[in-house]
């Protein structure tokens, strides 16, 4: 499975979305189920699921999908398929 | 490697080294905060040579966040989780409030306030992911009783038995249990400006007629830490010896 697959999964397992949805898009607080309770539980997911620990600063920040990419990426997550 | 895993802030002597020795004498590994690097060092070899648990060490100033996101890092890096966490680290001043400076407010609060909220957001995350999680913070018996010359101090200290509170409501849905102690006048390095004569009057103020020891103080935090106090959460527990303020 490939980073950017794993990172889909990690956000449809925290934010409990169907197997299927799309997540490319996704923006903090305009999914009804991305709250700041969700956001905790997709963070832990996804520094389970990669293996860091993420700044607190980063945790703020990570307002989208795409931001989480490139967030991943500092902490030397690659994502270029 | 033993079953749990705690991380101590303070850790270099008085409370804090009294609680991470009863930690280490439970099998606990342990992370190990100092303000300087040689004495937690030494706290930490001694402990693990001692009691043959992993005793890892940082320092730095806990008022500074970089100091609490390194902590954190290293016990991510060691055990992957927290299931305990002392929020110990703690700096003490006195002063009748309109002598007090500003510089000597902004390190209370800085100290003492915002040191234990770094921590303790730090760890949240790990702590999330350890076994029966739990947390003490050290507040004051001067911050629910209040003490002349010690106004900004105790305010300090008020701040930490408030952030036990109401994190024991944000992180209790995740199975984290948060409790506060309120240590009376214990005999540590803080207790050092009391001349003979304010010292017998603190033994006075205090029912039992002695000081505190340290050890009096780490053994309710162990308790708290345990699962004997699975059940307790949000609660700020005086241990001060029947002391009357």
């Amino acid at each position: 499975m490939s980073e950017l697959q794993r990172l889909r999964e990690a956000f449809r397992t925290a934010l409990d979305l169907p197997a299927d949805a799309p997540v490319d898009d996704l923006r903090y607080q305009d999914n009804e189920k991305w709250d700041s309770l969700a956001h905790m539980s997709l963070v832990a997911t996804i520094e389970d699921e990669f293996s860091v620990m993420i700044d607190t600063d980063d945790v703020i920040n990570m307002s989208s999908f795409q931001e989480a990419i490139s967030i991943l990426g500092k902490y030397g997550i690659n994502f270029n398929e | 490697m033993s079953d749990r895993a705690a991380l101590v802030t303070g850790a270099s002597r008085g409370i804090g080294k009294a609680t991470a020795t009863k930690l280490a004498e439970r099998g606990y590994d342990l992370v190990l905060h100092g303000h300087g690097a040689d004495a937690v060092a030494a706290v930490a070899a001694e402990l693990s040579e001692k009691f043959g648990v992993t005793a890892l060490h940082a320092h730095g100033d806990i008022a500074d966040p970089a100091t609490s996101k390194a902590l954190i890092q290293l016990a991510f890096q060691s055990f992957k989780r927290l299931d305990a966490l002392v929020v110990n680290a703690g700096t003490h001043a006195a002063g009748m409030l309109g002598m007090t400076d500003d510089a000597t407010i902004e390190r209370l609060f800085a100290v003492n306030a915002a040191g234990a909220v770094y921590t303790l957001r730090g760890a949240a995350r790990l702590l999330a992911r350890g076994k029966d999680p739990a947390v003490v913070l050290l507040s004051s018996i001067t911050a629910s009783r209040g003490i002349a010359g010690q106004a900004v101090y105790s305010a300090s200290k008020g701040a930490v038995a408030a952030l036990a509170r109401s994190a024991a409501k944000e992180l209790g849905p995740q199975g984290i249990r948060v409790n506060a102690v309120e240590p009376g006048f214990i005999r540590t390095d803080m207790l050092d400006t009391l001349d003979e004569k304010g010292r017998e009057e603190r033994i006075g103020d205090t029912a039992l007629r002695r000081l505190g020891e340290a050890e009096d103080v780490a053994d309710v935090i162990a308790f708290l830490l345990s699962d004997q106090a699975r059940f307790v959460t949000g609660q700020v527990i005086g241990v001060d010896g029947g002391l009357k303020l």
